[in-house]
């Protein structure tokens, strides 16, 4: 070959690599559209239909306000607090469900579910509206769990401000019992659980902080409160992991169990990782690295936390971690675990995370959102798995938008140039250029990936109704009319609260598992239950809380396919005990009580 | 990338005996480059986990690399110096933030291709990387992003890079562009925050990042694609300054990589130009002086 012809080559080649990939991108990029609810349930399986007013919901999250000082960066400060949680606290059979709100003096809510897709509001009744006192900090989450094994779940309300814990009177209402609980007087709180860390069949405590604990963001002496880094923050607020001593006191064992961390959590979600009986912790952190501690038995005898999340392969780069959700999503029985992080167009793609375990009960982990396609989710906030569709595989649902403010402006350039800077930049608010109204990443739209069941998930959101573009915080998944279906809440930031009721296509079966715990904490939380049916198996965990300051229905939900014949389930019990139901009728509630 | 590599071969002329063994001691100016960006990749990576990934870094590193070899061997006849390919791989992998692996592999190829196509007068016009980057980052906003994070906590890690790699680029001849840039980048930054309202800090934040310290210490410099003389370059990499300013007043977060892909090129083809045209008018002027 001659020089010329060998040169023309090589600019074929260079025009090649220049135009060739974004035509072949732009040529396959699918954009599904709306579609009819019949469509969508003979392509997808389901439709959504947004419920909220016509099922007697009509919250409006309103923001937490904060010092003057910090008047430039408001939005983002103020940018947490819708929040919300799944729960049938009178123990009807009908999932209830608790949302905060944020705002001096606003209240939160408490919707009871009367039947036939309506609730409404008891919270004032009960006395769980009020908890936004001027002094006291604003709502940021809310978890439920049994703390003195009554059988009615309790309520941990946690703030940026005071966590205030509450008892459950047999639905009857709730009493106010955090003085002397052994609870921190303050905790500028991003995440919360309840977890039987130590299998002694009673709830402890696990809460997460984000702001550093002498920050009160209602009146600050300086702006000196920022991140110090937007990838290696260490100056965030202490965890605390509290035992429950019964009788409603619990001591602080934080340090004890070697739960150390100041970064800035914003979920956590307690399960059992590596099969050997005992709940472990994930969690997320805003500004750095998430955290993977192995419940391990310590020097002393008692229980230690060893954070292995560098050698994991969980801790390796640094994101703006904001969900901890777990799903078996290959049905392996293993779970994956979901992080959700910033992606930009243009500006910043962390990408979300989907972290797959080598195999069932390994520690240590690879990133599969990309090859799995569920990576890209805008400025991601909750994210659920759930079988939506019934046909057996777990999906995934996701919220997202940061800062909706006016439609058409970004502050992204500012955002980012201040955030590439120093510590002693990023570190103090006066160094943050002024907002002014801007947006940052707002009106994004939600994700609804369906699980294929082959290692692929597909986005269908917007072809299945669920098309709103709020700055979305929270998503818990409940089947609120005991029909075996999930539908979808979703607490907005600034916004409403919506309901999506979900159409599935009939003729998918499925079936759920109300588990009570006996010798284990009545919440059965910790417990591990694996179906096997139609020559697969599903495995899943009774957790608290699930996503970002959400928590779902505590029974589980498999979807099962069509024409399903469930062969058996296997239930290990948060104390190790397992017990196995076989040929469970399908299309049914089981309510299962542990052996005492 | 490539930095500084046409000193350092001509700073190697035959080597009278007495300085052989001081040769066999003395670090090679070529493998100064290579050896402070590797150095970045290593601690940033080690120490704060900058990289998306070994995988993928080693996926540009290697597709520039192969590339450099196929299209130098195919054009030229020659096996090449793989450093300017090294660096240009290394640059990729560590400035590129993506997901997926294909950006890597893409933008590599762009910018090794960039250097055998985009030439003129033989000499190629765009920093190749630069190019590569600007590029990508046009047409897949989507897919990929820039190094936008930074050297953990604290300050140290960040000045003892400017130090050594000011220390390094003096040695090469260099230092006078990378000192041009950083003072009309702060002084442009006030003038930003006087129109933008925004405060002094926050518009030199950028300053103290490693993406900063890669772009002026390995892409403002290169030799193959700036000027000649030295008042040129020191021109040059003003002009380079003014422009980012324009792009940021804009609100673009590529800023640099777009100021440098405008003024690199134009700086190269007046130079060009201003050559063709002395070479025409000196022959003429024995002429004039009849």
């Amino acid at each position: 070959m001659n020089p010329g012809s060998k040169k023309t080559l090589v600019v074929l080649l260079f025009i090649a690599l220049l135009v060739g990939p974004v035509i072949y991108i732009r040529s396959h990029q699918r954009v599904r559209g709306a579609l009819e609810a019949n469509e969508a349930l003979e392509r997808y399986g389901l439709s959504l239909e947004e419920v909220s007013v016509a099922s007697g919901i009509d919250f409006v999250h309103t923001p937490p306000k904060v010092d003057g000082k910090l008047a430039n960066i408001e939005p983002q400060i103020a940018s947490m607090g819708a929040a919300v949680s799944v729960v049938d606290f009178d123990r009807d059979g009908l999932y209830d469900f608790y949302v905060t709100n944020s705002a001096p003096g606003s209240k939160n809510r408490l919707y009871r579910n009367l039947g036939g897709g309506k609730f409404i509001d008891v919270a004032e009744a009960m006395g769980v509206a009020d908890l936004n006192q001027p002094g006291t900090g604003s709502c940021t989450g809310t978890v439920w769990g049994d703390y003195d094994n009554d059988g009615y779940d309790d309520l941990l309300v946690y703030k940026w401000g005071k966590p205030e814990l509450f008892h459950n009177e047999q639905g009857h209402g709730f009493t106010r019992v955090t003085e002397g609980s052994g609870l921190p007087a303050w905790v500028n709180a991003g995440t919360a659980t309840w977890v039987d860390y130590d299998r002694d069949g009673k709830l402890d405590l696990f809460i997460g902080g984000y702001w550093p604990d002498d920050v009160h963001l209602e009146k600050l002496p300086n702006t000196r409160i920022m991140p110090d880094s937007f990838e290696y923050a260490n100056n965030g607020g202490h965890c605390y992991l509290l035992r429950n001593l019964g009788g409603g006191h619990f001591a602080d064992v934080t340090k004890e169990v070697g739960l150390t961390s100041t970064r800035w959590k914003l979920a956590v979600i307690a399960a059992d990782f590596n099969n050997d009986g005992w709940p472990d912790l994930f969690v997320s952190n805003d500004y750095g690295i998430s955290e993977f501690y192995l419940n391990e038995p310590g020097p002393d005898g008692h229980r230690h936390f060893r954070d292995i999340g560098r050698e994991s392969g969980i801790a390796r780069n640094p994101k703006s971690g904001m969900n901890a959700s777990v799903g078996d999503v290959l049905n392996s029985g293993a779970l994956a675990i979901y992080q959700s992080n910033i992606s930009e167009e243009g500006v910043l793609v962390q990408g979300n995370n989907l972290w797959m375990p080598s195999a069932p009960g390994a520690t240590t982990f690879t990133n599969m959102a990309s090859v799995m396609g569920v990576e890209l989710g805008g400025w991601s906030f909750g994210a659920q798995f759930g079988d939506l569709n019934n046909d057996g595989f777990l999906d995934l649902y996701l919220v997202n938008g940061y800062v909706s403010g006016k439609p058409r402006t970004t502050y992204w350039y500012d955002f980012s140039e201040i955030t590439g800077g120093n510590s002693k930049i990023i570190s103090d608010a006066k160094n943050w250029p002024d907002m002014k109204g801007r947006s940052l990443s707002g009106f994004q739209h939600k994700r609804l990936w369906l699980n294929s069941g082959d290692g692929k998930f597909s986005e269908v959101s917007q072809a299945v109704g669920a098309t709103d573009t709020f700055d979305g915080r929270s998503v818990a998944l409940a089947d609120f009319e005991n029909r075996g279906v999930l539908d979808v809440l979703v607490a907005n930031q600034g916004g409403r609260l919506l309901l999506y009721h979900t159409t599935v296509k009939p003729g998918r079966d499925w079936i759920e598992f109300e588990l009570e715990g006996k010798g284990s904490n009545r919440d059965a939380y910790g417990a591990a239950v694996r179906v096997k049916w139609n020559g697969q198996e599903q495995l899943q965990e009774v957790v608290a809380a699930s996503g970002y300051s959400s928590q779902n229905m505590h029974r589980l939900h498999f979807g099962l396919g069509e024409k399903a014949k469930v062969d058996q389930i296997t239930i290990r019990w948060p104390d190790g005990r397992e017990q196995v139901v076989a040929a469970p009728a399908i299309n049914t509630i089981h309510h299962l009580q542990e052996a005492p | 990338m490539s930095v500084a590599l046409d000193q350092t071969r001509s700073a190697s002329p035959a080597v009278a005996p007495a300085n052989k063994w001081k040769d066999v001691f003395t670090f090679n100016n070529r493998f100064l480059p290579p050896v402070l960006i590797t150095g970045i990749l290593l601690v940033g990576e080690l120490e704060y986990g900058m990289l998306e990934s070994w995988g993928r870094t080693g996926l540009a590193i290697a597709t520039s690399i192969l590339l450099e070899l196929i299209l130098a061997k195919s054009l030229t006849g020659k096996w090449p110096h793989l450093a300017s390919a090294y660096i240009s791989g290394i640059s990729v992998g560590i400035l590129v933030r993506s997901p997926f692996y294909w950006p890597y592999a893409l933008c590599s190829a762009l910018s090794i291709t960039s250097k055998y196509v985009l030439r003129w007068d033989g000499k190629h016009l765009c920093n190749p990387s630069n190019f590569g980057l600007s590029v990508m980052f046009f047409l897949y906003p989507a897919a990929m992003a820039s190094l936008s994070i930074q050297w953990g906590n604290s300050l140290w890690p960040m000045l003892v890079v400017w130090a050594l790699g000011s220390i390094i680029i003096y040695r090469l001849k260099r230092f006078h562009i990378c000192f041009t840039y950083v003072v009309s980048f702060l002084a442009l930054s006030y003038v930003r925050s006087l129109v933008t309202g925004h405060p002094y800090f926050a518009s030199i934040a950028p300053l103290t990042g490693p993406m900063y310290q890669l772009f002026v210490f390995f892409m403002i410099t290169d030799p193959k694609t700036t000027v000649k003389p030295r008042w040129g370059q020191c021109v040059v990499a003003a002009l380079v300054a003014v422009a980012e300013m324009i792009f940021r007043l804009g609100e673009d977060v590529h800023a640099p990589y777009y100021a440098l892909f405008v003024v690199g090129p134009a700086a190269r083809v007046v130079e060009i130009l201003h050559a063709r045209w002395t070479k025409k008018t000196l022959p003429a002027q024995p002429e004039a002086a009849r």
